[in-house]
């Protein structure tokens, strides 16, 4: 409120000034005008033509050529590659048994089940050490042990490495300010490329394989623990770090003794968040050859083998829902003062790990099925899932075609010819305008940048198509996911459980949404974008659900004792409050939806994702990080605009 | 009321050495906030003006602040909240770079110290309580109070046992291996004040320490810190919001505003004789039976009494007004030696206490 009486006076208004305030306004005015002369434009500002493409790709290859071969970068990635594959040759075979196991054999399945359960218990009790555990025996049961064995073993590498990794950038960025402002805009752009982007150069650097998958997994998972590293430093109270001083720290002593430790909820943080990175990546990563529940998974997919895709799906979310809370748990840990008791007492889960290691150890020596789950008493329910498949397309494919049908002619289709007939130049000038009008001429200028890239690399029509279907997608999650949140919003119970859903389905590896979709809709633009509505509606609703909760409540009283029905108040009060935090979810939306789009390409698509994976196929790095900077744009040209939005109107709205 | 005698100003004000070497002092210590705050006060002269750091968006936190404290002293600076009380203090323990002036402690000068020196200083010479406890959220009492002792190497056992003799100082022997969440507000600020006396400093700095505190235990912590003070005779600057905190506590007074300290002296010279309309202000609610003596608001001269048994000068207004108020002539008043010095009378008293009456010298012509 006080910031609205604080509101700069008018002065006197140049033309500059008034065009900067009605810019959206003109921005969209421009953008109508030149789609109205669209005949009368010229061809070049239609679609860029062929001959303005710079061979960005070729420059890139050339310079990958230059640093492997005359600088000699391979000596050097070889060797990383070489350390890596040790680690997890060695992790490895620990948990299938192997060569480099010092020769043990395979971990029993009986002391992985019991250690998961007496972790779960330590870190929160029972029902924790309940999924754990019966993960770890689903894994087992149904027969997952081995591709989870290989899939566990690549987690179990990049997570303390990117941890390492990110934790170390973290700190570097917390002491040097040039290394922070180097950092950030890295980050940025690394956080926003698509999933498949890190995959091509890394094979070109490191070829293919189990250790390039690591790579690229320990790459992608870095940022969020470099953000949280910094972000967690950033914000130890002052007066904390000042009481570290005043007690004689050195420089070392105060980041070693107070802030880091006083730090540890945001490092914890990003630690789980690299954990859910690297799960996500993990499966990703078998497109360049990890073995393991992601590769399996796409080869069930790639043959349509629907059952045993689930089954496997559903191993990779209880993989995913159980490190999740479990590393959450240890992130929420706190330490408490206890009173003094027998030594026993106080070690209880130690020495009961201790008992189940070599209690497991003397069994599976006496007793074999201990240590493998005997082949004939796994279950599956494949069977189950096809047959159900198949009644669905014997007794409602007409009725799904008709869907189908219609969505794909009626809608989705025309949608496309409509984007693909957009004037490049019009699309510049429109989201440049909404840029100045937001945020200034930087904004401005950065977001013209984004998009003159994408149209001299040459891609500019894929990228439309890409655009297409996220929009698509947007509006479904908009129209779905706003509601939702409205409904939830409403009421603590819904708001709780809404929450616990949203954080559920956003640990599940984007890959999985791909499955129930393509049971019912086969393979088609629009099981793309059903699965990425799946994906990418949760932002909406968890935003709007948060943006909601989080309006004042002297506000909503005073619309209460001015009179409102409860939908002026919704209408009137609390969305256009909540609408810059909404604004944020669906921004995130657009991201999430992006990624998902670009991993659909693999079941096909024609967009930028499609000729990422032949990118990918043919280790072509050029092309493939220039395609994957265009999809990277498209998300920061989107998170610009929005994100300026929102700041502004928050500062306006004096939330800020 | 009674636990107020002894504790005030003058009482103390003797007991500090006085022609020593001041153990702080700070001369024309300016600290401002912006952009380039060294490059504003050159262009400037070394002296802006409120209007220039208002125009060029510069926050002057501390402008030309010149004191000293004396060992064994305890200084209170009071103000407003945004004062500047905090920068003060953070300029004198150079917790921030003062933006220019000069500080010494034991006559040497704090800002030229390299990070060596510093880092010495604050191990053994320096103890500082926040205004928000500052706690280290994970560790325990005792290893929070034993981190300034961990962080110059002293070993794990002795470290310890000082650890917890002052834990037991501060009254929270049991509470040991409590985590500070697990404590209350005036136990966390109690490990606040335990962990900055485990080095025994020389210069104690108190930002606030019984703020957050509810009356009830804020009057048991002041006991304490004076029970403290009694034993360790440290030299202090305490900040405080709360006028009857500075009367029990304070030697001396700064009055800080803007960032300028209005005045500095003890209590009664404030009420007495107000340096600024704001610290008339400020001073206004004080409690004046408590603060004033008799010395201060009897008529001087040797005019024969009638009233009977003298007082003495250099008690409390408060312990001799049952008295005047009750009797109908003026009282005698004597000095230590029982010299007749002055007389105090009814309308005197009532004015001083109630009305907004000056000082003795100020009407007496
Ligand atoms: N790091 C900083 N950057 C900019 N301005 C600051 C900074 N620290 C303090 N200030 C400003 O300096 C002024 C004095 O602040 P200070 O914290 O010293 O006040 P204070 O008297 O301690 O107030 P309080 O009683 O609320 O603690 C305030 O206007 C504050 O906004
Ligand atoms: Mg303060």
């Amino acid at each position: 409120m006080a910031t609205l009486a604080e509101a700069p006076a008018p002065q006197s208004v140049s033309a500059l000034d008034f065009a900067r305030r009605h810019g959206a306004s003109l921005a969209v005015g421009l953008f109508l005008l030149l789609l109205l002369l669209h005949g009368l434009l010229p061809a070049w500002s239609l679609v860029p033509p062929e001959a303005w493409a710079l061979p960005f790709a070729t420059w890139i290859n050339s310079f990958v050529v230059f640093l492997q071969e005359d600088l000699g970068l391979v000596v050097v990635t070889r060797g990383i590659a070489d350390a890596v594959q040790f680690l997890l040759d060695i992790v490895r075979n620990l948990l299938t048994g192997g060569r480099r196991g010092f020769g043990l054999q395979a971990v029993p399945w009986v002391m992985l089940v019991a250690l998961a359960l007496i972790w779960g218990h330590y870190l929160k009790g029972w029902r924790l050490a309940a999924l754990a555990g019966g993960t770890v025996f689903y894994l087992a049961l149904f027969g997952q042990w081995r591709n989870a064995m290989l899939t566990l073993s690549m987690v179990f590498v990049t997570v303390p490495l990117a941890v390492l990794l990110g934790f170390g950038l973290g700190i570097l960025a917390f002491k040097s300010r040039r290394a922070e402002q180097a950092l950030n805009p890295l980050l940025n752009i690394m956080q926003s490329l698509p999933h498949f982007a890190y995959l091509i150069p890394v094979v070109v650097f490191f070829g293919v394989g189990q250790h390039a998958g690591a790579l690229a997994t320990m790459i992608f998972a870095t940022p969020p623990m470099v953000r949280m590293t910094l972000l967690g430093l950033k914000g130890v109270p002052e007066n904390v770090v000042e009481a570290g001083i005043m007690a004689g720290c050195t420089r070392a002593q105060l980041l070693l003794t107070v802030q880091v430790p006083a730090a540890r909820n945001a490092i914890m943080v990003g630690v789980n968040q690299v954990i859910m990175q690297c799960l996500a990546m993990v499966v990703i990563a078998s497109f360049i050859g990890a073995s393991g529940l992601g590769y399996d998974l796409l080869l069930k997919l790639q043959s349509l083998r629907i059952g045993q895709a689930l089954e496997t799906g559903i191993a990779v979310v209880l993989i995913a829902i159980a490190l999740d809370r479990l590393s959450q748990a240890w992130a929420e840990k706190q330490p408490l003062h206890r009173e003094r008791r027998p030594w026993w007492q106080e070690h209880i889960h130690l020495l009961l790990a201790v008992v189940a290691v070599v209690g497991s150890l003397v069994l599976a020596h006496f007793l074999p099925e201990a240590r493998r789950f005997p082949r004939g008493l796994t279950l599956t329910t494949a069977p189950l899932w096809d047959g159900l498949v198949d009644w669905i397309t014997l007794n409602l494919f007409d009725a799904l075609q008709v869907v189908r049908g219609f969505m794909l002619v009626e809608v989705l289709i025309p949608l496309r010819d409509v984007f693909l007939w957009l004037p490049w130049v019009a699309v510049v000038i429109f989201a440049g305008g909404l840029a100045w009008s937001f945020g200034g001429l930087r904004a401005a200028a950065t977001v013209a940048g984004f998009l003159l890239f994408i149209v001299l690399s040459g891609w500019w029509e894929r990228a439309m198509i890409t655009s297409y279907m996220v929009f698509s997608a947007l509006v479904i999650c908009v129209l779905i996911g706003i509601p939702v949140g409205i409904w939830a919003a409403s009421r603590e119970w819904r708001f709780k459980t809404m929450q616990v859903m949203c954080d559920t389905f956003q640990t599940f590896p984007s890959f999985i949404y791909l499955i129930p979709v393509i049971m019912l809709f086969q393979v088609s633009d629009l099981t793309v974008i059903l699965a990425v509505v799946i994906y990418s509606v949760i932002p909406s609703i968890r935003y709007t659900m948060i943006g909601l909760r989080a309006v004042p409540s002297q506000i909503v009283e005073a619309g209460l004792t001015s009179g409102c029905t409860p939908l002026q108040m919704l209408w009137k009060i609390k969305l256009p409050l909540a609408l810059p935090t909404i604004m944020v979810g669906i921004n995130q939306t657009i991201l999430f939806s992006l990624f998902m789009v670009i991993i659909a390409a693999f079941i096909g698509t024609r967009d930028l994702g499609q000729e990422m994976m032949r990118a990918l196929s043919a280790s072509d790095t050029g092309k493939g990080l220039v395609l994957g900077f265009c999809v990277a744009f498209l998300g920061l040209t989107a998170d610009r605009i929005i994100g300026d939005w929102s700041a502004r109107r928050k500062r306006q709205l004096g939330l800020a | 009321m009674d636990s107020f005698k002894g504790a005030y100003p003058s009482a103390h004000a003797a007991d500090v050495e006085s022609g020593t070497q001041p153990k702080i002092a700070c001369r024309q210590v300016w600290k401002l906030f912006g952009p380039d705050p060294a490059g504003f006060m050159a262009r400037h002269g070394g002296n802006p003006s409120a209007e220039d750091c208002a125009r060029e968006g510069y926050i002057s936190a501390v402008r030309d602040v010149s004191l000293e404290v004396a060992a064994g002293e305890i200084l209170i600076v009071m103000g407003l909240s945004g004062s500047g009380k905090s920068t003060l203090v953070r300029c004198l323990s150079r917790l921030i770079e003062p933006t220019a002036g000069e500080i010494d402690v034991d006559g040497v000068d704090l800002l030229g110290a390299g990070p060596r020196e510093l880092i010495e200083l604050r191990r053994h010479k320096m103890g500082m309580v926040f205004q928000n406890f500052a706690l280290l959220p994970h560790r325990t009492v005792l290893e929070n109070v034993a981190f300034p002792l961990e962080v110059q190497g002293v070993d794990k056992k002795s470290r310890r046992q000082r650890a917890l003799e002052i834990v037991e100082l501060v009254g929270l022997k049991g509470r040991e291996n409590y985590y500070p969440r697990e404590l209350s507000g005036g136990q966390q600020q109690r490990v606040g004040i335990a962990r900055s006396l485990a080095v025994e400093p020389d210069i104690w700095f108190l930002d606030e320490p019984f703020s957050a505190l509810d009356p009830l235990i804020r009057r048991e912590m002041q006991d304490e810190f004076l029970r403290l003070q009694s034993m360790l005779h440290k030299t202090i600057v305490f900040i405080t919001h709360d006028f009857d905190e500075a009367l029990r506590l304070g030697d001396r007074i700064a009055i800080m505003y803007h960032g300028v300290v209005d005045q500095l002296g003890t209590a009664e010279e404030l009420v007495l004789n107000p340096a600024t309309d704001y610290v008339a202000e400020f001073t206004r609610e004080v409690p004046r039976a408590n603060l004033l003596s008799v010395a201060s608001v009897m008529q001087p001269g040797e005019s024969a009494a009638t009233g009977g048994e003298p007082v003495r000068a250099s008690q409390r207004i408060s312990e001799v007004a049952p008295r005047v108020l009750a009797g109908d002539g003026p009282v005698p008043v004597v000095d230590d030696q029982a010299h007749p010095v002055g007389v105090l009378t009814r309308e005197r008293v009532l004015d001083m206490v109630f009305g907004q009456g000056r000082g003795a010298g100020g009407d007496a012509g």
